[in-house]
């Protein structure tokens, strides 16, 4: 295996080299590894980024928004009505953390999608960085739940009017499905990420090696790109959407 | 940097295995998400939604605003139309019963002035029948007189004779009353 990638890295670079942490500023405190690396850098882009593009747009106050002015109020207004039909009005005080998460993961699938070389990398293609978040939203909806509904909030796992004997079936089904809850929400971002960065790197890898018959590959990118900046996009919402949805259950409970 | 590469290279090649699953990278990863999604809130929460919020609630309020005085404005005037139309209707009846006064007061005019020249007329016609009476009478008595004065003439010529004007008024009278 060693010497194959020798060879392929001479040749054709090794796909998964993207996903790799490269580490900037080694550092260290109290024993713990905080080094400023590749994964650092595109999570700062992306506050800068957000930050940077949401306030100045919309640092002209036009009562008449131009066009950056409309991206800024669209988002807003997308992610709100979102978080509002999703979870009602109880859902209102959620909205700046829903929305943080929602351009959070956008703006780093997006960022992701820049050709920097072996600069370009995405932060959300780690299963321990959108885990991290899927395990933020798991906890907060169930200290939420529990905070807003007491013990009662475990009247979620027996919906009512089902017969005791159903009962036996459907309470550890729903116990299994309330915890992998924080697995699908972050597996699925990081195998859509990881999945779609990996193919396009695998053609653009192509595209160097075979030549002029690089062309093919180089054609079939155009495509892919576009589809990834769609699933990049997807993702982002499906994140805010679950998470809309996992906090409605907290706050209404099931209207069974 | 190529020395960097490498290692980290070897690393994965030592761990046979996807680097998202190397273990030594998650603690940076999860400090530096920690750090950054905690700014990118605060900055959302503090100032990036409330501004946004803020615009498009002024714009909500201006549109309501200006529907308002819209409102206000066509219900104006439609009252101003109503008032013209009142004004309208008003002005036609008065102008109506001025015509009618000037009418009834010319018919009530012409009224006198036609009584007034009939009592005219009627007085000379009276007038004008009496001397016309006094007149027929008057030729009546001349005819008499004429008549008798051509009958005496015409019996004298005939017959030669004078007769006596009291005869002549005998057979005058009886002719005229036969």
């Amino acid at each position: 295996m060693a010497t194959a990638q020798g060879d392929d890295g001479a040749f054709m670079p090794n796909p998964m080299q993207q996903f790799e942490i490269q580490r900037y500023i080694p550092w260290e405190i109290g024993g713990v590894d905080v080094s400023f690396t590749n994964s650092s850098l595109f999570m700062v882009l992306a506050v800068v980024v957000t930050s940077a593009f949401l306030i100045l747009t919309m640092r002209g106050h036009q009562m008449v928004p131009g066009r950056l002015q409309s991206i800024s109020e669209l988002l807003y207004e997308f992610v709100r009505n979102m978080v509002r039909d999703s979870t009602g009005p109880q859902g209102e005080k959620y909205f700046p953390f829903i929305f943080t998460l929602f351009i959070f993961v956008l703006v780093i699938n997006m960022l992701g999608m820049l050709p920097l070389g072996h600069y370009s990398f995405t932060p959300t293609s780690h299963i321990i960085v959108t885990f991290a978040l899927a395990a933020l939203v798991f906890v907060g909806v169930t200290l939420i739940g529990f905070w807003k509904h007491g013990i009662g909030y475990l009247k979620l796992f027996a919906p009512s009017g089902v017969p005791w004997y159903m009962l036996l079936i459907i309470i550890p089904i729903e116990v299994i499905s309330y915890l992998t809850r924080p697995i699908s929400l972050s597996v699925r971002l990081f195998a859509n990420m990881m999945v779609g960065h990996t193919l396009l790197k695998v053609l653009g890898g192509f595209t160097g090696a075979l030549g002029v018959a690089g062309i093919g590959p180089l054609l079939l990118m155009i495509p892919f790109t576009g589809l990834e900046i769609l699933v990049a996009f997807l993702q982002a919402f499906v994140f805010a959407v679950l998470t809309s949805i996992y906090l409605n259950d907290a706050l209404n409970m099931h209207d069974h | 940097m190529p020395q960097a590469t490498q290692a980290t290279t070897q690393a994965t090649e030592q761990k046979g295995g996807l680097p998202q699953l190397n273990v030594d990278d998650f603690a940076p990863q999860l400090v530096w998400l920690a750090l950054t999604f905690g700014a990118l809130y605060w900055i959302m929460a503090r100032i990036a939604l409330p501004r946004i919020a803020d615009v498009i609630e002024k714009r909500r309020d201006h549109i309501a605003s200006d529907l308002d005085a819209a409102h206000k404005f066509k219900q104006k005037s439609e009252a101003a139309e109503a008032a013209y139309k009142s004004d309208l209707a008003d002005a036609k009846a008065k102008a109506h019963a001025i015509a009618q006064d000037t009418r009834d007061e010319l018919n009530k005019k012409t009224d006198a002035k036609r009584a007034d020249v009939d009592g005219q007329i009627s007085a000379k016609l009276i007038d004008a029948e009496k001397r016309i009476k006094s007149a027929k009478k008057a030729a009546l008595k001349d005819i008499n007189v004429i008549a008798t004065t051509t009958t005496k003439d015409i019996v004298e010529h005939l017959i030669g004779n004078k007769t006596s004007d009291k005869d002549l008024a005998k057979a005058l009278k009886s002719i005229a009353t036969g």
